[in-house]
């Protein structure tokens, strides 16, 4: 292990020398001015003054506005934390322009949450006026807000998201693209503390779902619905078949013969009546291909959270099994991620998660109340299916019964 | 203007709309400003919008030297309508714990990024990493050299090593914090530094550290072995504090519900008829908490900042196994050690993963979470190999099947019988 606390301040006064690497890198003796294994520089160095005097003295806080916190030491010192919504997918152009803010106003420092929220800190009321007057005045130069200040208390804070189309070879739909048109629409929730509770919204581009979006209060999820294609002609080239074949978690893919043009070749088989879309042959064969602009779509899942507060963590459910992609404002997806946000804000009790809220009314009652039609997509058939299968007489009647 | 070119992009551009920050916005005017792989990004995702469909190539092996992971191949299938993007790899660098920074360190990684790769970034990746989003090829050494030598800083994890451990702010700025959560997350990240960039595992392994049972991080959700902060000893309680709540002098909830009229603060309703334990109570006009039935969900806490806190015997409750659906369906972590002091050098939980791991590489299969490993051979095992005591807090309810594995040293004379024997007390 290196030293404690190495010291990379000294390293950063230096300007960037865009010749350097060429200089020390040797192709030939790849070894040589080689750095490994020292790891991600100590965290203390990049602290405010406010932090690291009150490190582990904090008392308490109070969420003075949507968007920004108070912090209480022990020691009487307090400190404003500005939380601001990015798209997570961001430029050089707006890093520097987060370090000119965070110079103007903030010793030159800042920090990110989990949720891809930015957060300034300043220590202040006069600088935490100065601060929020600045951000609320940068925009883009098509209106959007740079730095919208919000994403605390009983609000809808910023959606965690994966890639998409931006920049990744297995998604169902686009990421930021979808974000972007759901956030717009619920802009109002960001910087409002009118909901029940939280509300934890997740999107993941396929079935691999990067982030926490298995226990979200709001899932958006990529799904395939069409079996993978089989290359014949290449998949010798570019995979090996057992791995092929044992990528399938049902078992629906089997070696073949096929014959191409008088030449025998190994080849794989779908049993495509068998196949689930989860994609993880395509993860391990390249010649397996299963995105279609037809086929694929969003799922939205809902109840799911993290958090071990009132009730446990538990994981989102399936409750609308497919809406089209609609690049580039997705507007089903939209209105269906608002009205389920909407009926909650409506019924649920103070302090309420949307999970809560659900398994409080019953699910029967969910999709009756936020007119969601049920179909059999919803009743799980996979692993441990059993354990969600309602065996008791105690239901409520709903128009499902009507 | 500089010497780029702009494709036709309506549908993308509609995203300039709107309140929310336009990512296309940003990087359009990026690429406007001189980075032709900003404007073909967004010339590559037009044409995503119009098919429905991704462009980009199943990854291929890249990577620097010395290193089996921290670096993503990505490659366009458009490349001749979009040849600045034609190599798009992906690099993950390790971000400092709780992700705090200062401008000199913002400024010169934007120097770096913008001499030797698009400009385009994330901050952060889901796992934590700062991620810098395509770079050609023959630019990944000199930017792990730019990296280590100028930054101080060193990549990520990706493929089947460990995964960039990840923590929430901690004590650095949360009075909830039970545990160091930042000096965890860079220990552990600086001692299995090995195990970060040399897969030898099965599959991804993860750490997550969090604070409280708030859980800011997900630790709970996305981790392989999740470090949630705990307390033994007794929420401690400003009784006048809980007056003032009362009295409504206090927001509670720290303010969390302002733009509502739910009435009047009802400590009975909002605070003791949630607990989940029901371990607590108002006699003599002073809350009174059954420490010893608390189950620590923060609720009060949470409700009450001013009056409530965490006890101070603090440390970690270690639950291990989380994962996302891909492939055996989604998992949380299983409750393994009730409590363990987290405090420098460790050396304890470590010996935990010690033998967690050399158990997961025995007897994993390729591309097995632990997660999906513990299921299939069961928490028993795991518990053994762990050398850690079965208690009822491991289980939800206890098992509802008799179909118990005994072994034979379990049961009196063990296995070996005479069927001669049995035979002479029964006639077949």
């Amino acid at each position: 292990m290196s030293e404690e606390t190495r010291n990379i301040l000294e390293l950063l006064d230096k300007p960037y020398d865009p010749e350097l690497a060429e200089k020390l890198y040797n192709p030939k003796k790849p070894m040589e001015n080689r750095i490994t294994d020292i790891g991600p520089p100590h965290y203390k160095q990049f602290w405010p003054e406010v932090i690291k005097k009150n490190y582990g003295k904090w008392k308490s806080h109070e969420i003075v506005q949507p968007g920004v916190i108070k912090y209480t030491s022990e020691t009487g010192d307090i400190c404003y934390a500005v939380r601001c919504g990015t798209p997570r997918l961001i430029t050089t152009m707006l890093l520097r322009e987060i370090a000119d803010i965070a110079d103007k106003y903030c010793e030159g420092c800042c920090r990110w949450t989990t949720r891809n929220n930015l957060e300034f800190h300043v220590t202040t009321e006069d600088a935490l006026r100065e601060l929020l007057d600045d951000l609320k005045g940068r925009k883009h130069s098509g209106g959007s807000y740079k730095f919208p200040v919000g994403g605390t208390g009983a609000c809808v804070t910023n959606i965690v998201h994966t890639q998409g189309w931006v920049h990744c070879h297995t998604p169902a739909i686009d990421a930021s693209g979808v974000v972007k048109a759901v956030m717009d629409e619920l802009y109002d929730y960001w910087h409002s503390h009118k909901l029940p509770a939280q509300v934890r919204i997740a999107l993941a581009c396929c079935l691999n779902m990067c982030g926490a979006v298995h226990c979200s209060d709001i899932a958006i999820l990529g799904v395939h619905r069409k079996p993978p294609l089989v290359e014949d002609d290449r998949i010798r080239g570019v995979c090996e078949i057992p791995l092929a074949v044992a990528a399938c978690p049902l078992g629906a893919i089997k070696p073949a013969t096929v014959e191409i043009d008088g030449e025998k070749k190994k080849t794989v088989r779908v049993k495509e009546e068998r196949c689930m879309f989860c994609g993880n042959c395509y993860t391990m064969c390249p010649a397996m291909p299963l995105a279609d602009g037809e086929g694929d779509g969003i799922a939205i899942l809902v109840g799911g959270k993290i958090s071990n507060r009132i009730s446990k963590p538990k994981f989102s459910k399936l409750v609308i099994p497919y809406i089209p992609n609609e690049p580039p404002r997705w507007p089903s997806t939209v209105q269906a991620v608002k009205k389920i946000l909407q009926t909650y804000e409506a019924d649920a009790n103070k302090y309420e998660r949307l999970g809560d809220w659900a398994e409080r009314i019953g699910w029967e009652r969910f999709f009756e109340k936020c007119e969601i039609p049920f179909t059999d997509k919803s009743i799980d058939d996979y692993r441990l299916a059993y354990d969600t299968y309602h065996t008791t007489t105690q239901f409520k009647w709903s128009v499902h019964t009507d | 203007m500089a010497d780029v070119k702009k494709h036709d992009t309506p549908m993308v551009d509609d995203l300039k709309k709107g309140p929310w920050p336009s990512f296309a916005d940003d990087i359009e005017e990026k690429g406007l400003s001189g980075k032709q792989e900003c404007l073909d990004l967004l010339g590559q995702l037009e044409l995503s919008f119009k098919h429905k469909e991704t462009h980009w190539k199943h990854g291929g092996i890249v990577g620097v030297f010395g290193y089996g992971g921290g670096v993503i191949g990505r490659y366009s299938d458009v490349p001749d309508m979009f040849p600045s993007i034609a190599h798009f790899h992906t690099i993950r660098v390790n971000q400092p714990a709780s992700k705090f920074y200062n401008s000199k360190f913002l400024r010169k990684l934007c120097d770096l990024w913008d001499h030797r790769g698009s400009g385009m970034t994330n901050f952060h990746g889901s796992t934590g990493d700062m991620v810098l989003l395509g770079t050609k090829t023959e630019e990944l050494e000199p930017v792990f050299y730019d990296l280590t030598h100028q930054m101080g800083c060193d990549l990520g994890g990706s493929g089947s090593n460990l995964r960039t451990p990840s923590c929430c702010v901690g004590k650095a700025r949360c009075e909830y914090a039970c545990i160091d959560t930042q000096e965890i997350c860079y220990d552990l990240t600086q001692t299995f530094q090995d195990e970060l960039h040399r897969p030898a595992f099965p599959y991804k392994f993860k750490f997550k550290v969090s604070g409280c049972p708030n859980d800011c991080v997900a630790a709970i959700a996305r981790s392989c072995c999740s470090i949630i902060g705990t307390w033994r000893d007794d929420i401690r309680i400003d009784q006048d504090a809980v007056k003032a709540y009362m009295a409504g002098e206090l927001k509670p909830n720290a303010g969390a519900h302002s733009d509502k009229d739910w009435g009047a603060f009802d400590i009975q309703k909002e605070v003791i008829d949630l607990c989940p334990s029901q371990c607590m109570k108002m006699e003599d006009g002073e809350l009174k908490i059954n420490n010893r039935e608390c189950v620590r969900c923060m609720h009060c806490i949470n409700t009450m900042p001013e009056a409530l806190r965490p006890g101070t015997d603090t440390g970690a409750t270690i639950l291990c196994g989380a994962k996302a659906p891909i492939l055996e369906g989604a998992q949380m972590s299983t409750l393994v050690i009730p409590f363990i002091k987290m405090e420098p050098p460790y050396d304890e939980f470590k010996d935990f993963v010690d033998k967690v791991w050399e158990w997961w590489m025995e007897e994993g299969k390729n591309r097995e979470r632990l997660g999906e490993l513990i299921q299939r051979k069961s928490l028993q095992e795991f518990l053994r190999i762990a050398e850690l005591k079965p208690i009822p807090q491991m289980v939800k309810e206890p098992r509802s099947n008799p179909y118990v594995f005994w072994g034979e040293d379990e049961v009196e004379g063990g296995w070996k019988r005479d069927v001669k024997a049995f035979r002479a007390r029964h006639a077949a």
